[in-house]
């Protein structure tokens, strides 16, 4: 994922962060052109896939329209510096379409269930062990999509994530939502992330707030 | 598929329907958003339904456009809606 | 019973369950009370309930080009509803429309007082 591991961790993540700053000391134009290329291509498959069939023509055309979005249209520079381990990945695809049917069920439910009972939410702060953006936006676009949670607002700097939860009937619901937003953080770490992020979130942290299974 | 036919048709209206009532309730114009993406959603399977049982492609880039303007209609309109009253 | 037979009981099970979804996110858009739960009911049911219908689709075309602008209809729900969502849910925030008598605990109205007092 992207370079800034913030320093303000333990040992492990400063001497990561250095090692990323002098890594991109030594390589900035090779990584620069990877991206570029990487962006390319996924706009090219795009609008392949809108045409609808892969010809010369629409690559080509694919290739001068995402050249042209490129250059009028620069956003911000998202690194990939994690790897793919395909089988974490399938357990994350795997898992992520059983939450989204157990999710459909549970909002469901809420929805039609007889009586006029007070509906109870909350929103939590849950801080996530790797603080990159891609894994916060990553985090966060998935979260919206599963068990009860939606995103309200994400703290960037911070590398927080207010969460609103659906349906909370006790303190062992919110500690739920909690473990189940880390797991989820560490499922997409396990399938994308480099091998620094993989051991911040194996790894016993004691900094962090939101520690799972802290029941109280 | 007749039956199945008819069970959609009336699914999606009631949805559909229910959708319009909070369009049309609101209060707010956040709730009118929420409301009008899935009612665009509901088009969507409406017409994927139809395409599904009629075994044809012709609806396919019609519900690509569908899809975009959900999107980029709530984001236009949650952005006024947040500079509106921030 | 032909393949082709199970294939199209599958198709109309999948539309089915796919209205079904539909059906139940309207009814949480009417019934829930404020805004952030009814964006719940928006993106998780009404998400999974397009992307039955499009499996369904996919399913009785059978065919690859139709294949990939299906996926691409999908992968475009699936992408962008979470972000609208998000969006909606921090304008809500933000404008002050949630419903705070239904919420049993807020840590972002905890943090931003804790932002505001001077230490």
């Amino acid at each position: 994922m992207t370079g800034d591991v913030r320093p303000d961790g333990p040992a492990v993540s400063r001497r990561v962060g250095a090692g990323w700053r002098a890594l991109r000391r030594r390589l900035p134009q090779r990584r620069r052109w990877r991206d570029h290329l990487f962006t390319v291509g996924w706009l090219v498959a795009v609008w392949s896939l809108l045409w609808g069939e892969f010809t010369w023509g629409n690559l080509l055309g694919g290739a001068v329209v995402a050249v042209v979005i490129l250059v009028f249209l620069p956003l911000p520079r998202v690194t990939f510096g994690g790897r793919l381990r395909p089988l974490a990945l399938a357990e994350f695809v795997g898992r992520f379409v059983a939450e989204l049917v157990v999710a459909s069920v549970h909002v469901g439910w809420v929805a039609v269930r007889p009586g006029r009972s007070r509906l109870r939410n909350a929103i939590i702060a849950v801080r996530l062990r790797v603080r990159t953006d891609l894994n916060l936006a990553l985090t966060a676009e998935v979260l919206s999509l599963v068990p009860g949670t939606l995103i309200v607002e994400a703290d960037r700097a911070a590398g927080t994530l207010y969460v609103h939860v659906l349906d909370v009937r006790g303190a062992e619901d919110l500690t739920r939502s909690r473990d189940r937003v880390l797991a989820l953080e560490a499922r997409l770490v396990r399938s994308v992330g480099s091998d620094a992020e993989l051991r911040m979130v194996s790894a016993p942290t004691t900094t962090t707030t939101t520690e799972p299974g802290g029941s109280p | 598929m007749t039956v199945v036919v008819i069970i959609v048709a009336v699914l999606l209206s009631i949805a559909a329907t229910l959708a319009l009532a909070r369009v049309v309730r609101g209060p707010a114009l956040l709730d009118r958003v929420v409301a009008a993406e899935v009612l665009i959603s509901i088009m969507i399977g409406a017409l994927g339904a139809e395409a599904a049982v009629n075994r044809h492609a012709t609806t396919l880039p019609i519900l690509l456009v569908l899809s975009s303007l959900g999107f980029v209609g709530s984001v236009a309109l949650v952005r006024f809606a947040a500079g509106e009253e921030a | 019973m032909t393949g082709g037979d199970v294939l199209d009981v599958l198709v109309g099970v999948c539309l089915v369950l796919g209205g079904l979804l539909s059906l139940v996110a309207g009814i949480g858009l009417v019934r829930f009370p404020d805004v952030l739960s009814r964006t719940h009911a928006a993106t998780k049911p009404q998400v999974l309930g397009v992307l039955l219908i499009l499996l369904a689709l996919a399913v009785s075309m059978r065919n690859g080009a139709d294949l990939a602008t299906l996926v691409l209809i999908g992968g475009f729900q699936l992408g962008t509803a979470p972000l609208a969502a998000q969006m909606i849910g921090r304008a809500a925030y933000r404008t002050g429309r949630v419903h705070q008598e239904s919420l049993v605990v807020d840590e972002l109205a905890e943090h931003k007082a804790g932002a505001d007092r001077p230490d």
